[in-house]
Parts: structure tokens; C-alpha cells; sequence
């Protein structure tokens, strides 16, 4: 017998759709984020196509300005919240459980809202293209030119209350997994003995709730200004839109960590499980990581050299711009150091790996570049900028996610990818987004401006804009080929054992995929990398995955399905919504998701059953 | 006495013997610190580069702030007593004591309401004839040079709101979110007090969910002890 | 699981009611000190770290001993001041770019 709150019993095994609707299994949701980025990541690849198409040729008249600024600033704030992060956040749901040895997260129906709350904010800055345009200031959004005086269209509000949603989402996942990782790791797995990923996670998600509230701050200021009549960035009574971009950028600096980082994780989980090798140094790999999150605090002014801070200001942020550069050597010198005499095994994720390191130390060496404040007094605002952060970002992070993607498919779905699709897939992405991307340098410095709709003729920028959309277009047949890998793989690849890759750690113990309950009985654990050390050492204790007796379940207590989760998140759309378009609207947000937070709190974790 | 009641901490069957909720909650208040901080930080930056008047010498009234801030403090004392009385399961104490709180975080907010309304309605009274330049305001100077011929008094209305200035944007804007942080813990315990009231709602077992809520009454406090110092206090400065 | 309370105030043990009256009168003598020094106009400037130094007395000891912070694990410690240290630090840069110092 369940508890009927509101007289609405709780769900037992929903099948089906409503099955998705109230689970709160790390491992579905973790599905439900990866698909639903990868389809943002199609859009926000469209958006980019689009700009590339109308950036062919000088004096070209595809797209209009007013389109093209749309473009450019649902391009990047899609790819970073709502492609970039999401994929981070489905490996985190997928794999942490599974790397500490335990059965969930610590907050399981906070774990499904954290989803759903996502899902909500990408539908909401969406809904701007149908809705009176999209946002049309960057995803950075600098005031004054974000005020109503200058924007007052919509669509800047659908950005601001769509990124609070976000934001929403993004703290409430980083508060568990904090808890999760602290304090539900199997016994013996002391924090030095945890997956270089999971260390990853735990530092990523501390950035997160550390930096989002300030953003949480600057929007909350911008939208009061252009909605109530405040007065924080407005010049005439006396303000100083400078404010913004610092606001801003003390959250955006560690925000390109949390894009990184978990990236990094990844790469580090492949390179050992590829070279047949421990990684090298791991003390050294997990101190820079949690440098780099320290340092990347003290950083953020490098976003803004030309904005006229003064000599001191510059000279203080482009030093510790270029000391946080070393720990990040630090860890590429880790992982040459692993693959260094190991045994190479050249399979899809490997080749992701490696792509990694070369290709975001070259975005790296960009970013050194641009923290000689002097230098970047020519770069910034130029396309030498985009080509520094696509480097990192796409041929960084993005890389290192689809490494990640092909690493684990085997796991979470129980089917080997067709190899030859993979390795032809990387080929041409790696080659493709070399094509797309290293030429910017090259019009960067040549002088071609950032958030242009289109440049005069005798710029001498046509040849190689004309490369990087030819590059752009073989980057979009990498990933048809891609998808249609995991379609068809998904469908019918072969049978994957628990273990394709003769890997190293937990996630690796347990069939693929992993029953309900992940583990039949929690492992003890001994060492770093346990489940390598029990197979070479103690394989007379390794039970088959497979062949677990399937009556233990019933001992086996889970967390039960919610409606609720899905309500507060409603409520919170409903929330946004009204406060841009209609007071009774947004108070009917807060009454729905009021209710499902009452709702939620009376309801027990677990029922009996 | 009452029984030994286990107030140390109780061990619990996750990795550092600490409860999930707990750390949640502790979690959740360093980063509330960097919400009221970039607030702080907005504010502090903007202190006095305010074009026009009202400032805070014009409107602030500290013994009355010294009140509510006073009623804020003796709040958390009630808070953590109505939990203690919980943990040594006396539960009419802790009912008791519980009610105080949400008496003094509702009479807390009525001051709030009663000093934003008054800030809105702010009146400056110039007596002409008996007036001391070098002892005005900016703000009462500009109100002054309407004395003139036949002027005797001058009573004007310059309100203090989210638009007037640079100041009351971010006054009302850190404040007015303290107040709804506030808002939301006095909801809380509500709650808790209601749930009390009901069979096995609330019991010396389950402290947990009342500590919680005490972590966040407090934390709600110790905001306001800061900006009752950098705020009010601090006021009677310019600038920095 | 549950031990033996040990006895009143301090020594890894727990306050009493007590003690927290005490913190309770603690905090109404400096308030009050705070609201009474705030009238000495001779302090003039000198009067801003006499304040900070105070409230921080306050924020001190309500955390410290009504949220039960110097009792409890050292971890919650760092969670919290992980966030206030890093907010001041960016309360203090703002306040130099923007103001000379």
C-alpha cells in the first residue's frame, strides 16, 4: 500500500512512457540527457550551418542581420547549455553510480527534475524562434545593449528566464552529485581511489553551484531593469554596464571549466582503459584539476583587456591567465605519460582521445596567446577568438564527449558500434573540423570582426571563409554517419559482453546494460582501478556478469518512481513563461509547482513492496 | 533530567557517517553566500555613485533597523531552543518555541514592509525660516532653495523606490530578495508547526527535518547581520 | 549509534539551552555596542573595521554555535566557507576595479 498524496497513489514498475515520465533511474535519465542534447546539438549544428552558408562569400545577402545576430547567439548559448553541459550531465547520471559502486544517486527524484527542469529551459529558449525572435545580443549578452530601451523585443527575456530555468537544473544536479560522490562511494573506495572522471564530476559540479549563482544574480538584474524600471546598468542615473560583463564573466570563466573539465575526466578514463596502462601520475592529474578549478576564479578579466580596465587590472589577470595554463600542461604530460610504452589498442575511443589531446592543446596554445594582454588587444573580437574556442570546446570538449559516447555505448546499451562506421566517422570530423576552424585563425588576424552578417569584397576574407564552409558541411556528413552508427548499432550490433575493453574500473564489473539495481552486492574495494587489479589478481572471485541469480533482486530495496519531479519542473516553465508574458500565468507556475514541492516532501523515498 | 538524549552526531550508513540532507543543506548555503554575494558586490559597487537623491542618510532610521535586526537575532535564539526541545522530546516546548520563531521572522517582515513603504513615501519638511545649511542633506538642499519670498515651509515627496536611483535599485532589490528568503523559511516552519499537529509529523526521530529548516533560518540571519552592517550602518558613508 | 551525552558546554559535547541564551545575550550587547558607536561621529572612518570586526563576531558565533558548526564535521566547515571565501574575494575585487581603494 503506497502513500496517496493528494489522493494520487505513487507509480509501482510503470511501463512504457509513463515509465520514462516518472523514472527516477540514474541510468534512464542519463539516457533521456544524452538523447535530448544530441537532438540541441542538431539544432544548434543547423544554426551554425546556416551562419557558415550566408558567410561563404563577401557581400552575400542569404540571411539578414537581424536573423544572422538571432543565429549567432542561440549557436553558442545552445551548444554550451544545452548540448555541452547536458552530455557531461548524462555521463555523470549514467556512469558515477556505477564507477563509486552504488545503486543511485543520493537524491534520485531530485535527479529527475533536474532533467526534466532542463528540458523545460530548452523548450523555453526555443519557443523564441515562434515567439517574437529569438535572442539576438551573443550568449553573453552584454547590457546595455540587453536593455529594453535598445532590445525590446522579446526575445532577450526568453533567453534570460530561459538560462534561470537552466541554472535551476545545472544547481540542483551539481548538489547531488556533490552528496553523491562524498558520500555514497562502496566501501574502501577512499577519494584517492576514485575514477579520475568521478574526481572530475565532483570538482565540475563544486564549480557549478559556486559560479551559477552569480549568473543567477546578473540576470536577475538585467531582467528587473528591463522589466520594473531598475537602474543597474542603466548610464543616465549613474550606472556602469561594466558591471555586466564582470558579473558575467566571474561566472563565465568557471563555466569553461565545467565545459572542460568532465571533458578531460573522460579522456582520462580512455587513455589507461586503451593503453592497457594505469594513468600516469593520477595524484598529479587530480591536483591540477582541482588547480584548475581554484585558479579558474582569478582569471575572468581576461575576457575583458580591451574594455579599458587600466594597466594594473591587465597585467594581474594576464598573469594568472598564463599561470593557469601550467596545471593544464600538467595533465596533458600525464597522459602522454600513460600512453608512453603502453599497449595501444587504436579503436574509436581511443582515436577520440588522442584527437583530444592534440587538438585542444593547439586550442590551448590559442588561449595563451589571447593572455598577453597587448596581443589581445588584436585578437579579441575577431575570429582568432572563435578559433581559440572552438578548438577547445569543439575539438576539446566535444571530442572528448563522443569518445565518451563510443566508450560506453557498448555499456549502456548492450551492443558493440560497427567500428569501421567509428574510426570513418573520426577521420573525417577530425580532418573536417581542422578545415572548419584553423583558417579562422588566419582571417582573426587578417582582421575579420566577430557577429558579422557579411564583409565587403576587397577584405580579402572570401578564400578561406569559403574553406571553413566547406568544412563546416563535411563536418555535418561526419555525424550522419554517426547517427546512423548508433541507430543502427542500437538496433541490431552485436551482443557486448560486460566488458569489451578489458577495462579498469567498477562500471566494467556488471553486465551491459546493468540490471536495475547496478550491483548484486556492492564491491569491497581495494585498490585504484579495483576491477583491473581483481582480474589479473583475484579472478577466482569474479562472478560472470550475466550469470547473477536472479532471485537476489527481491532483497534489493530501490527508490521508487514520481509524478512529481515532472510537476515542479511544469510549474517552473509555467513560472518563466508568465513572468515574461502574464502575472496570472506565472502565479499558476508557482501554485503547480508549489504544490508538487509539498507533494514531493511528503512523499517517502522508498514505499515498502 | 530527561533521558540522555544522543545529541551527538548520529552515525548513518554512508560513506563519511553524514546524513545526505545535511550536506545538502550545507552545501546549498555556501552557494546560497555567493547569491547574496554578487548582490552585496552589485550593491557596494554602486554605493555612492547615485546621480540623485534619496540616499541613505536621507532615509535610513537605525534605531528602528536596531529593532527588527534585534528581532531577526532573538529569532534564531527561539529556532535553535524549539530544536533542542525537540531532541529532548519535549514537544509542547518545542511547538512553543517554534511558534515564537515564526512570530519574530513575520514581525521581522512587517518591518521590512513598514520601512519600504515608508522609504517610498519619503518627505523631506523644510521650516524656512529656521534653516541651517551646513547641517542639510544634499537631498533637503535641493528641497531648501525653494524657500523663498513669503515661503514659510516646504513639505515635498521624494520617494525612494527600485527606479528612483542606483541606490534604491540595489537597497530594494538585496533587501527585498533577503525578505523573500526570509519569506520562504517563515513558510517552512509554518509548515513544520502544522505537520506537528499531525500524528507522527514531527518527533524526536525525525529532528532532521526540523534542524534543516533551522540551518536555513539561521543562515537567513547571518545575511542579515552582514547587511545590517554594510547596509545601514555603513550608510553614513558616501562612498568608500 | 547513540552515545553518551556528554556534559554541558563545550569539549566536543554540546551546548546547553544555556548556552545558547548566552549567544542570544552576546548578540543583543554587540548589536547594541554597534547601534551605540555608530553615534560617535569622532570615529569617523576608523569606525569601518570596528564594525566588520564586530559583525563578524555575530556571524561568528550564530554559526558557530546556534547552526552547530564547531560541533559537527569539519567538512560542512569547508562546504560553507568554500562559498562565503570565495564571494568576499569577489566582493573585494569588484569593490577595487570599480572604486580606488
Amino acid at each position: 500500500m503506497t502513500t496517496k498524496v493528494f489522493s494520487i497513489p505513487r507509480p509501482i514498475h510503470p511501463t512504457g512512457l509513463w515509465g520514462w515520465i516518472t523514472t527516477i533511474d540514474h541510468k534512464r535519465i542519463g539516457l533521456l540527457y544524452g538523447v535530448t542534447a544530441f537532438i540541441l546539438f542538431i539544432i544548434g549544428g543547423i544554426e551554425a550551418l546556416l551562419m557558415r552558408v550566408q558567410l561563404t562569400r563577401s557581400e552575400l545577402d542569404i540571411i539578414s542581420p537581424e536573423v544572422y545576430n538571432q543565429l549567432f547567439t542561440m549557436h553558442g548559448t545552445t551548444m554550451i547549455f544545452l548540448v555541452i553541459m547536458p552530455m557531461g550531465a548524462a555521463f555523470f547520471n549514467y556512469v558515477i553510480p556505477l564507477q563509486i559502486g552504488a545503486r543511485d544517486v543520493a537524491f534520485p527524484r531530485l535527479n529527475a527534475f533536474s532533467y526534466w527542469t532542463f528540458l523545460a529551459g530548452a523548450l523555453m529558449l526555443n519557443l523564441s524562434w515562434f515567439l517574437g525572435g529569438a535572442p539576438n545580443a551573443g550568449w553573453f549578452g552584454y547590457a546595455p545593449l540587453t536593455g529594453e530601451t535598445v532590445n525590446p523585443a522579446t526575445g532577450i527575456d526568453f533567453w534570460i528566464i530561459s538560462l534561470q530555468i537552466l541554472g535551476v537544473a545545472s544547481l540542483a544536479a551539481a548538489f547531488n552529485f556533490i552528496v553523491t560522490i562524498i558520500n555514497m562511494r562502496a566501501p574502501g573506495m577512499s577519494l584517492m581511489r576514485m575514477p579520475l572522471f568521478t574526481w572530475m564530476t565532483l570538482v565540475t559540479a563544486i564549480l557549478l553551484v559556486l559560479a551559477f549563482p552569480v549568473i543567477t544574480v546578473a540576470l536577475i538584474e538585467l531582467f528587473f531593469d528591463r522589466s520594473y524600471g531598475t537602474n543597474f546598468f542603466v548610464v543616465a542615473k549613474g550606472a556602469n554596464p561594466i558591471l555586466w560583463q564582470h558579473l558575467f564573466w566571474v561566472f563565465g570563466h568557471p563555466e569553461v571549466y565545467i565545459l572542460i573539465l568532465p571533458a578531460m575526466g573522460i579522456v582520462s578514463e580512455i587513455l589507461p582503459t586503451f593503453s592497457k596502462k594505469p594513468l600516469f601520475g593520477y595524484p598529479a592529474v587530480v591536483l591540477a584539476g582541482v588547480i584548475i578549478a581554484f585558479m579558474g576564479w582569478m582569471v575572468w578579466s581576461h575576457h575583458m583587456f580591451t574594455v579599458g580596465l587600466g594597466p594594473i587590472p591587465n597585467t594581474v589577470f594576464a598573469i594568472t591567465t598564463m599561470a593557469i595554463a601550467v596545471p593544464t600542461g600538467i595533465k596533458i604530460f600525464n597522459w602522454l605519460g600513460t600512453i608512453w610504452q603502453g599497449s595501444i589498442d587504436l579503436r574509436t575511443p581511443m582515436l577520440f582521445a588522442l584527437g583530444f589531446i592534440s587538438l585542444f592543446t593547439m586550442g590551448g596554445v590559442s588561449g595563451v596567446m589571447h593572455a598577453i594582454a597587448p596581443s589581445d588587444a588584436q585578437q579579441q573580437d575577431t575570429y582568432f577568438v572563435v578559433a581559440h574556442f572552438h578548438y577547445v570546446l569543439f575539438s576539446g570538449a566535444l571530442m572528448a564527449l563522443m569518445g565518451g559516447i563510443y566508450y560506453w555505448f557498448p555499456k549502456f546499451t548492450g551492443r558493440m558500434y560497427n567500428e569501421t562506421l567509428g574510426k570513418t566517422h573520426f577521420w573525417m570530423m577530425f580532418v573536417a573540423q581542422n578545415i572548419t576552424f584553423f583558417p579562422m585563425h588566419f582571417t582573426g588576424m587578417d582582421g575579420m570582426p566577430r557577429r558579422i552578417y557579411t564583409y565587403a569584397s576587397g577584405m580579402g576574407w572570401d578564400f578561406w571563409n569559403e574553406v571553413s564552409t566547406a568544412g563546416a558541411f563535411l563536418l555535418a556528413i561526419s555525424f550522419v554517419i554517426f547517427i546512423f552508427n548508433i541507430v543502427k548499432s542500437w538496433r541490431n550490433g552485436d551482443q557486448a559482453s560486460g566488458d569489451p575493453w578489458d577495462a579498469r574500473t567498477l562500471e566494467w564489473s556488471i553486465s551491459s546494460p546493468p540490471p536495475e539495481f547496478n550491483f548484486v552486492e556492492i564491491p569491497t574495494v581495494r585498490e585504484r582501478d579495483d576491477w583491473w587489479d581483481r582480474k589479473r589478481q583475484h579472478s577466482e572471485e569474479i562472478v560472470p556478469a550475466g550469470e547473477i541469480p536472479v532471485d537476489e533482486e527481491h532483497s534489493i530495496h530501490l527508490p521508487q518512481p514520481s509524478y512529481w519531479p515532472i510537476v515542479v519542473s511544469i510549474g517552473l516553465l509555467t513560472l518563466g513563461y508568465g513572468a515574461i508574458y502574464s502575472i496570472p500565468v506565472g502565479v499558476m507556475g508557482a501554485v503547480i509547482g508549489t504544490i508538487g514541492v509539498y507533494a514531493w516532501s511528503f512523499e517517502p523515498v522508498n514505499e515498502p513492496y | 533530567m530527561a533521558q540522555a538524549s544522543s545529541h551527538e552526531t548520529e552515525h548513518e550508513s554512508t560513506t563519511t557517517g553524514l546524513n545526505h540532507r545535511k550536506m545538502l543543506m550545507w552545501a546549498f548555503l555556501g552557494s546560497d553566500c555567493m547569491f547574496f554575494g554578487s548582490l552585496i558586490a552589485t550593491y557596494l559597487v554602486y554605493k555612492g555613485s547615485s546621480l540623485s537623491g534619496p540616499l541613505p542618510i536621507d532615509v535610513f532610521d537605525i534605531p528602528t533597523t536596531s529593532v527588527s535586526t534585534f528581532v531577526l537575532l532573538m529569532s534564531s535564539m527561539s529556532m535553535v531552543l524549539s530544536y533542542a526541545a525537540l531532541r529532548r522530546g519535549r514537544m509542547k516546548a518545542f511547538r512553543i518555541w517554534l511558534l515564537s520563531t515564526i512570530i519574530l521572522g513575520a514581525t521581522f517582515l512587517a518591518f521590512q514592509v513598514f520601512e519600504f513603504r515608508t522609504f517610498a513615501n519619503h518627505e523631506v519638511h523644510i521650516d524656512c525660516g529656521h534653516v541651517v545649511m551646513e547641517e542639510l542633506t544634499d537631498l533637503e538642499k535641493i528641497v531648501a532653495e525653494k524657500c523663498g519670498q513669503g515661503v514659510e515651509e516646504i513639505e515635498e515627496t521624494i520617494g525612494l523606490t527600485p527606479r528612483t536611483n542606483l541606490f534604491g535599485t540595489t537597497f530594494f532589490t538585496l533587501t527585498g530578495f533577503h525578505g523573500a528568503h526570509v519569506s520562504l523559511g517563515v513558510l517552512w516552519l509554518l509548515s513544520l508547526l502544522f505537520l506537528s499537529f499531525r500524528k507522527g509529523g514531527i518527533t524526536p526521530a525525525k529532528h532532521l527535518d526540523v534542524d534543516l529548516a533551522a540551518l536555513y533560518w539561521h543562515f537567513v540571519d547571518i545575511v542579515w547581520i552582514i547587511i545590517f552592517t554594510v547596509v545601514y550602518l555603513f550608510g553614513v558613508f558616501e562612498g568608500f | 549509534m547513540s552515545q553518551e551525552v556528554k556534559s554541558a558546554d563545550n569539549h566536543g559535547g554540546h551546548p546547553t539551552p544555556s548556552t545558547y541564551v548566552k549567544v542570544a545575550l552576546a548578540l543583543t550587547s554587540i548589536t547594541a555596542v554597534e547601534v551605540g558607536i555608530f553615534y560617535l561621529e569622532w570615529l569617523s572612518y576608523s569606525i569601518i573595521p570596528i564594525l566588520v570586526i564586530l559583525s563578524g563576531a555575530k556571524f561568528a558565533i550564530v554559526v558557530m554555535f546556534y547552526m552547530h558548526l564547531k560541533f559537527d564535521s569539519r567538512l560542512f566547515t569547508g562546504m560553507f566557507f568554500a562559498g562565503f571565501i570565495i564571494a568576499s574575494g569577489v566582493i573585494i575585487t569588484l569593490m577595487a576595479l570599480f572604486k580606488a581603494f
